[in-house]
């Protein structure tokens, strides 16, 4: 398949790269930058796949450059950097990476959570600058029999219930709809379900409805107990109100992995210490992101071979 | 019981200085600007003992008490009393077990995942601005890995069961084999460290148990194995630690305890795979109070002669 041209649209993980370098025509849209317009204008035409990632995917504008373009495949299970629509439009195929990916943003979910509530980051940084000498630290809070709330109760919102559950958490959750086989409780507001809960975890896809559905109510029902941790993305939560909340302590604490602008990450919260913030490393461990890229590629070698798609996104 | 002098042996606890305070004649011993004369002057007055991890009862403070009847340790771990003489005495002992075994598994699990997925070292990295210029590295994946625990007791098994939910097979090593437990058991600490990816300390200190993570456990943990101690310094041969971690040849650990607290090796601040918290296991307002309220619900069933909440000797 060394003729199929598949543009990249940003680097994302170098085994992915040089696999899809051994397999394919593969050109780097961020090594063509000063010459993108001529690129697009040489080159379009012969593009049939573009992998993306949740930093760049496939917006309207790349779709309409790429007139034979066949498949988005990308190295992530969000979606929202995708037009879905016009990919249906024009039927262009899109895959992502659901499954393998869910236990460690799952983890980096509980991990984030026991970081807040027990302050494992400041007493880690309290002992590596060797203020331990000098007295200890305050308490912390109790994470385990503590109310959780889940935004989303997919794949990734189970797996989060699932592992609450063994620290004797409370779990309740919102969701478009009620989920049938579940025993846990469905709030269908997500202002009663943050007013119920002390940890409110969103763990929603980002589309039209769910766009800052963290905000300033849901913050206020949760409360200056209240924990919100994200990662889910950005812009499920409206961050100035997330900001000026953490900052006033009308919120108890926030661990977050995703940001509405990446990789900027408001500056004023660099000095709160109630708060947790990580680098959109969800999903970021050697295992995983393997398995994203092998994921990528079987989706890749099985379109071009007429065979069915591994993952598809309907 | 205003009359009852008891003897605090470290701040440990505003609250818990305020209720002995209220409720007995608290001596505070890290006030007192000669111990041994103090001792001298108030033997006769002391009739407890309330202690903790880092300070409790040795032989020479039970030997200076003539009127010692019952040590109530602030803590589950009973290595800083003399058992044997408080025994041979017939000096009461309490701890607090149970109240505090949730949060200590909790951060067992909380130092595996921080230690894993470089949960400080990323916030640190955010928190200088360095996202900006890339992307951190990619770390280590915890669901699946295969976790071994040192004592399966009350703590040893909360961290099974959390442990479990992240599809983390389990093995442990305690001194007899538990025929009614599900988990793989091994005969040996060497074997079960030869045999997990994380080796989590979750045992008493003892005689037996003093630096029973040495250098050949730490060879057979390897350059991957990941060492969690929620349970006391000693357990660890420390210098062994230390020189594992910076040559590499140990991949990582999560202590919460030292040999010499508040002390920590120096050479430890700098590793990227080390998360170090001082001793605070139990550090939390509401299992503290629990705690407390439990050594209190010990004096008062003593000295009103009803039986005791959770004695140990």
């Amino acid at each position: 398949m060394n003729n199929i041209s598949v543009l990249m649209t940003c680097p994302m993980l170098e085994y992915l790269e040089k696999q899809l370098e051994s397999r394919f025509n593969l050109f780097k849209m961020w090594n063509l930058s000063s010459s993108k317009p001529d690129f697009f204008k040489n080159h379009s035409g012969s593009i049939k796949a573009v992998v993306g990632d949740t930093t760049v995917g496939a917006d309207s504008n790349m779709i309409d450059s790429l007139p034979n373009l066949e498949i988005v495949a990308s190295y992530s299970v969000g979606l929202d950097k995708i037009d879905l629509e016009k990919c249906k439009d024009k039927g262009i195929k899109v895959t992502n990476t659901p499954d393998v990916l869910t236990n460690d943003v799952a983890d980096l979910g509980i991990g984030l959570a026991l970081a807040v509530m027990r302050k494992i980051c400041v007493c880690d940084q309290f002992v590596k600058s060797g203020n331990w000498i000098n007295g200890d630290l305050g308490l912390a809070s109790k994470f385990s029999g503590k109310s959780v709330g889940i935004v989303g109760l997919g794949r990734i919102g189970s797996a989060i219930a699932k592992r609450s559950e063994a620290f004797n958490c409370h779990i309740s959750y919102h969701s478009r709809s009620e989920k049938p086989n579940t025993n846990y409780k469905y709030y269908s507001n997500i202002v009663d379900l943050a007013a119920n809960c002390q940890i409110l975890i969103v763990a929603c896809a980002l589309t039209e409805e769910t766009r800052h559905i963290v905000n300033r109510k849901v913050i206020d029902a949760l409360g200056p107990k209240g924990i919100l941790i994200n990662i889910g993305r950005g812009a499920c939560v409206d961050e100035p109100e997330l900001v000026s909340a953490l900052l006033e302590g009308r919120l108890g604490g926030a661990g977050i992995d995703v940001f509405e602008n990446e990789p900027n990450v408001p500056e004023e919260l660099f000095a709160v210490e109630n708060v947790v913030l990580v680098p959109h490393v969800g999903s970021d461990t050697e295992e995983t992101s393997k398995a994203m890229a092998d994921l990528v590629i079987s989706n890749l070698e099985a379109h071009f071979k007429g065979e069915p798609l591994l993952t598809p996104v309907t | 019981m205003e009359s009852i002098g008891v003897l605090l042996a470290c701040p440990m606890n505003s609250y818990l200085e305020q209720q002995l305070d209220k409720r007995f004649k608290l001596y505070r011993f890290w006030t007192v600007p000669d111990k041994s004369s103090f001792l001298a002057s108030h033997k006769d007055s002391i009739q407890a003992v309330v202690g903790n991890a880092a300070a409790g009862a040795d032989a020479e403070l039970i030997e200076a008490l003539p009127k010692l009847e019952i040590v109530a340790s602030f803590s589950v771990g009973l290595d800083k009393i003399d058992l044997t003489k408080c025994k041979e005495k017939g000096i009461r002992v309490t701890n607090t077990p149970d109240v505090l075994t949730e949060d200590v598994a909790d951060l067992a699990i909380g130092l595996m995942l921080a230690v894993l997925r470089k949960l400080c070292e990323s916030d640190r990295y955010v928190r200088s601005g360095k996202w900006k210029r890339g992307d951190y590295v990619l770390t280590t994946k915890f669901t699946g890995k295969k976790v071994g625990i040192i004592g399966l007791g009350r703590i040893g098994m909360a961290i099974a069961k959390r442990a479990e939910a992240f599809s983390c097979p389990i093995s442990y090593y305690s001194r007899t084999e538990k025929p009614e437990i599900k988990y793989k058991y091994y005969p040996s600490v060497v074997e079960l460290a030869a045999h997990c990816d994380i080796l989590v300390v979750a045992c008493p200190l003892t005689k037996e148990t003093h630096h029973i993570i040495n250098r050949e456990v730490i060879n057979a943990m390897g350059p991957k194995g990941v060492l969690i101690n929620i349970g006391r310094g000693p357990h660890v041969d420390e210098p062994e630690l230390v020189s594992a971690l910076v040559e590499r040849r140990l991949g990582g650990a999560g202590l919460d305890v030292f040999e010499n607290e508040p002390y920590v090796p120096e050479e430890l601040f700098g590793l990227d795979n080390v998360v170090l918290l001082p001793h605070v296991g139990s550090g939390t307002v509401e299992t503290r109070q629990a705690m407390a309220d439990l050594v209190i619900g010990n004096l008062e069933a003593h000295f009103q002669k009803k039986p005791l909440l959770t004695p140990v000797v």
